[in-house]
């Protein structure tokens, strides 16, 4: 086990998830943003242009590496290629944090590209937490671990998801990514109340918080179903959320995740500001 | 099976029933909940195919793309996390795909967007200094051995491939030519660049790429094409930064 220091050194300011096309924008004018965060996964070729980018972004900016592919969920043993080029990555880069989700997506030799659902059992908690020891053990520090957004339940799942996560950290040592449109999305879903799942959450062990868009579905009863979709704003009761978050957590680093249709980067800085704003009436 | 196991086969085959004892949270059933998971995948993985391949979406439409894209990523799901490399056996699966046979070029213009996102990833290299061939006496230079810039790539087809991927990604480029062509890829800085090579060409390339000196290369090249022009292509190569190293052989 790692040390149980907050996982990460990112400013409790606002962050957003970079996108290339707004390289100039962001090298010519931040604004609000006084962080980044990248795909662990995009950043994994030999060369060219988004490792220079990269490169010139952590001169200017602390950067928070989120992995979107090991599959720390998963059933079988983790991908040793992988968190060969995830070390390499944290190596070279030394980001301010690192991030992963508490989700699976290979199974078989198949990565299937989406943050796949677990039960939540004593079995499962203890393949998490040797999953967790192992991927700090590689990139010799700790992580924070990010709540998924559900849409369905395990019948055999025996605890709850704050429980489970509670346990991880405090077992492993690794921080958490609190991730409030994914607390908002889960709670709409499987109908339980969100405000309650942040009361039971280990505040104290959150190092970033999560903030993004959902669209809009209905299950087979016609009850909405949302999903976790990052292609447009954050909604009204998720910045609530957050309100509501960070009153009982203090600041914390807050990113605004934009992945698909995404936006010119004034609509971008424009959320982020918008995160300032909530972090400015929080009591440090 | 494990729950892993029956996700992974439903999720890749929608004619499969939903895995058991899954829940809505409230007692009930999901339902079709687990569509999301379908979705999700089936989605984001012909996006991956569309940001690799996006000449052949133009040429066969969207609707067929998202045919041959989810027939693919069911039979060949990633193995690996880091997506830019997908579809690395997309082109030989256009080749066997039967609705799309009778369009022969397909393949290797597949091949040729493989080899563009391959390049736009590959490693840096310091281009090497063109006065090397300047300074070099004129009877060494035979024992030349080039390197080529790790982000540069040949391809050879019996189709114009080149003309086809003008075609579609320039405006007023002209209709393809109804030739073979050969292709270098190039990446001068960060942008790689498809080029036509003259005849010859592609015959010089191979050999130095398989470390031949330039002497060999040179009679590859002549006995392909009498008209071969060394310094044509060499300037091009230089103009691109697509050579990394020259070295003088010294064994005699």
């Amino acid at each position: 086990m790692l040390d149980r220091t907050p996982a990460n050194t990112l400013p409790h300011a606002p962050g957003v998830g970079y996108k290339p096309q707004h390289y100039n924008a962001i090298m010519a004018d931040p604004g609000p943003v006084r962080w980044l965060e990248v795909h662990a996964e995009n950043y994994m070729g030999a060369g060219g242009r988004p490792i220079a980018q990269l490169r010139h972004l952590a001169e200017r900016f602390p950067v928070s590496v989120h992995g979107v592919g090991l599959s720390i969920g998963g059933e079988g043993r983790l991908d040793p290629d992988h968190l060969a080029r995830l070390r390499h990555l944290c190596d070279w880069l030394q980001p301010a944090s690192f991030s992963e989700h508490l989700a699976w997506s290979t199974h078989d030799r198949a990565f299937l590209n989406d943050l796949l659902p677990l039960p939540y059992t004593d079995a499962t908690l203890t393949r998490v937490a040797d999953h967790i020891d192992e991927l700090q053990e590689a990139i010799a520090r700790p992580m924070l671990l990010e709540n998924p957004s559900s849409y369905l339940a395990f019948a055999e799942s025996t605890l709850e998801e704050t429980d489970f996560l509670a346990e991880i950290s405090r077992r492993t040592g690794c921080g958490l990514l609190l991730d409030v449109n994914n607390v908002f999305v889960s709670a709409t879903n499987l109908g339980f109340s969100p405000q309650g799942y942040i009361d039971a959450f280990p505040l104290d062990r959150v190092g970033e918080i999560h903030l993004a868009g959902h669209d809009t579905d209905e299950d087979d009863h016609g009850r909405p179903l949302l999903i976790d979709s990052h292609g447009r704003e954050v909604d009204e009761p998720v910045w609530a959320l957050l309100d509501y978050t960070l009153a009982r957590s203090g600041p914390r680093a807050t990113l605004i995740e934009w992945d698909n249709d995404v936006p010119d980067w004034p609509a971008l800085a424009g959320e982020a500001t918008r995160a300032a704003t909530a972090l400015t009436k929080v009591p440090a | 099976m494990s729950r892993q196991s029956e996700f992974r086969r439903a999720i890749l085959d929608p004619a499969r029933p939903v895995p058991p004892d899954l829940l809505d949270g409230r007692n009930g059933s999901a339902g079709w909940r687990f569509s999301v998971y379908r979705n999700n995948v089936t989605l984001s993985l012909t996006e991956a195919l569309e940001q690799t391949f996006p000449v052949i979406r133009k040429l066969i439409g969207p609707q067929a793309f998202a045919t041959v894209a989810g027939a693919y990523l069911r039979a060949h799901p990633p193995t690996s996390p880091v997506l830019s490399r997908y579809g690395a056996e997309f082109p030989d699966y256009l080749a066997r795909f039967k609705p799309l046979a009778q369009l022969g070029y397909l393949p290797d213009t597949a091949r040729l967007e493989r080899a563009l996102v391959d390049s736009y990833h590959a490693a840096d290299a310091t281009p090497v200094d063109p006065a090397i061939f300047a300074r070099t006496a004129p009877e060494d230079l035979p024992r030349l051995h080039l390197r080529l810039a790790p982000a540069a790539r040949l391809l050879c087809s019996p189709w114009p491939i080149h003309g086809i991927w003008r075609f579609n990604t320039e405006e007023g480029a002209p209709q393809p030519p109804h030739h073979a062509q050969d292709v270098l890829v190039t990446r001068p800085e960060y942008d790689p660049l498809p080029r036509l090579l003259p005849p010859g060409g592609a015959a010089f390339l191979a050999a130095i790429a398989a470390d031949a000196p330039l002497g060999t290369a040179m009679d590859r090249a002549t006995e392909t094409s009498p008209d071969f022009d060394l310094s044509t292509l060499l300037g091009l190569l230089l103009q691109d930064n697509a050579i990394a190293d020259a070295t003088l052989d010294m064994a005699p």
